[in-house]
């Protein structure tokens, strides 16, 4: 029996799963992909620096740490359930039960879809199947596509594509509806944009961002907003268009699009079929926590973390004895930052166990500062109110759990 | 569908084993070691299967195991999801097809 169970082998699972054996635990890595690495194996952008982030071969390189402190990583297994059962977890799996006293839960994100009519004709995919289809699997995704839905990870994928020489005919937004919200508000979308501004896509953005925070400029920025767009290294970037439907008998052939106002709405008359062999919908990402959920984590909606999140602690530490989360789970932010707290529930995890004598406090305290550090530094951001999300999770778990000798605070689910 | 052979940053892709496979009776080449749905993808092929009920067309969506609609039937196993499973030498891939609607067939013959 493994001391630990890693269920997820992306940067989180893999950096928690390095820190647990590295400390001398006995630790198992389940995931559902081909090979380890998760979401980092499909990044590739350049740092400000003007370094290039390679996902491969960052994967490859935890990878070959793991292996090298004998973590035993079983890829192509899918967890379905996670439960406790005298006092060990039983993590129920494609091929079998595995049982462990210790569990990290590092599953990750997935994307949230927009539907709109046609959209589950084959060609038809979201922003991040192309992603993974292009640097990972390195197979074009079709000749010339369209994006639906202007974000920041549309804009790093769009980049991908453009370098494995894939034509992105342009970018729109979805129909305003009450799926889509303010993705489909250009005035809510050219807001996101702008706070994203140090890693804009365009010198114009980089440019806006200094004279339109205040939104009567906004207002007559987008009033104003090129009908053909803004070219985002050569692919116009179109803020009042929407996507209406997507066209096709047996596969995607077009997309029909139509003009809107600032606040969305579509202008009648103004629709044009576009050709386009693909289409990726990019409706941004949530923390894929369902294990979490069925295993009886209490869950908390935090917008700025890109969803409903399981409780945890800055430590990584859910209220249920032995279960620990890290990465996306615990809100959408970049590899780095899921690497640095898969390293925090690691040490974490060693500490609870009793390993590290002397010094475990010291690294623990280290790595959570280093959390902080690193989301500090991002390269890319996926919510500008990231900090605030943090803290208010934290605020969470001090009134809820750390205070466990106040007569009127709920014990530790145990 | 092309395969990115040179890529700028990534490098050139590295040689692989080329093995066949066979998808609804038709044999197609693959590289070892990876999925079907980017092996039918290099082979120009993006639907998947049909929807049981409706009969229409679909292919791969999210690419990485969270949406189901890519179902496969592989070697007589129904619902494989083709952006999650290395394909084979040899392996047999049948499209999902659309279920008989007994209710709906009824309804129409009235
Ligand atoms: C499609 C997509 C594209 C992204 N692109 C970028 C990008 O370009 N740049 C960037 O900075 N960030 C990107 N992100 C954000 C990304 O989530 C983080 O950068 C980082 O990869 C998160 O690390 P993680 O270890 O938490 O999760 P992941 O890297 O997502 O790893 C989770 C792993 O868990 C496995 N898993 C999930 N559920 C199960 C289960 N039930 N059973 C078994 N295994 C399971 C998955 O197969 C996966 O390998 C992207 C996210 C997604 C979803
Ligand atoms: S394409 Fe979504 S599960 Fe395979």
């Amino acid at each position: 029996m493994s001391d630990v169970i890693v269920i997820g082998g992306g940067p989180a699972g893999l950096a928690g799963a390095i820190a647990c054996a590295s400390s001398g635990l006995n630790v198992t890595i389940v995931d559902e992909f081909i090979k380890p690495g998760g979401r980092l194996l499909g990044q590739l952008h350049q740092e400000p620096s003007g370094e290039w982030w390679n996902g491969i071969k960052e994967s490859e390189r935890l990878h070959q740490e793991a292996r090298k402190l004998s973590v035993d990583i079983r890829c192509g297994v899918s967890v379905y359930n996670l439960e406790k059962e005298n006092h060990l977890w039983n993590v129920y799996t494609n091929s079998g039960t595995l049982t462990a006293p210790f569990v990290l839960v590092a599953t990750g994100a997935a994307e949230y879809p927009i539907p709109l009519p046609g959209w589950t004709l084959p060609g038809v995919m979201s922003i991040g199947a192309a992603q993974v289809m292009t640097n990972v699997h390195r197979v074009q995704v079709g000749k010339k596509g369209i994006i639906i839905g202007a974000n920041i990870l549309a804009f790093a994928i769009l980049n991908e594509l453009q370098l494995a020489g894939i034509t992105v005919d342009r970018i729109v937004l979805p129909e305003r509806n009450q799926i889509s919200q303010k993705a489909g508000e250009p005035e809510e979308v050219m807001k996101s944009l702008l706070n994203a501004a140090h890693l804009a896509p365009s010198p114009l953005l980089r440019f806006g961002s200094r004279f339109m925070r205040r939104d009567w400029i906004r207002k007559i920025g987008l009033n104003f907003y090129p009908k053909n767009g803004v070219k985002v290294n050569g692919t116009p970037l179109q803020l009042r268009k929407a996507a209406i439907e997507i066209i096709g008998k047996d596969h995607v052939e077009g997309v029909r699009i139509a003009d809107i106002d600032a606040n969305g709405t579509i202008i009648a008359g103004s629709e044009t079929i576009y050709e386009a062999d693909f289409v990726c919908i990019a409706g941004g990402l949530y923390p894929l926590a369902e294990l979490t959920a069925v295993a009886g984590c209490p869950f908390q909606y935090i917008p700025e973390l890109g969803g409903h999140v399981p409780h945890h602690s800055e430590t990584m530490e859910t209220p249920l004895e032995g279960l620990f989360v890290a990465g996306n789970i615990t809100g959408i932010e970049s590899g780095k930052i899921a690497m640095a707290q898969g390293t925090t529930a690691g040490l974490s995890i060693a500490k609870h166990v009793g390993k590290g004598a002397g010094t475990i406090d010291e690294q623990l305290q280290q790595a959570v500062k280093n959390v902080r550090t690193v989301r500090q530094h991002a390269a890319i951001q996926f919510n500008p109110e990231i900090n605030s999300g943090r803290s208010k999770m934290n605020q969470l778990w001090d009134d809820l759990y750390a205070n466990n000798n106040r007569e009127d605070s709920p014990k530790k689910i145990v | 569908m092309t395969r990115i052979i040179d890529h700028p940053i990534l490098g050139k892709l590295a040689d692989r084993e080329i093995i066949t496979f066979q998808f609804d009776g038709n044999t197609y080449e693959a590289y070892e070691n990876e999925t079907i749905a980017a092996a039918l993808l290099a082979n120009g092929i993006r639907k998947l299967r049909v929807h049981e009920g409706s009969g229409t067309p679909r292919g791969i969506y999210c690419n990485i195991g969270h949406c189901m609609e890519c179902r496969v039937t592989v070697n007589d196993q129904a619902n494989v999801r083709a952006c999650l499973t290395v394909v084979n030498k040899n392996m047999i891939v049948e499209s999902g097809k659309q279920h008989p609607n007994i209710f709906k067939r009824m309804v129409e013959q009235r």
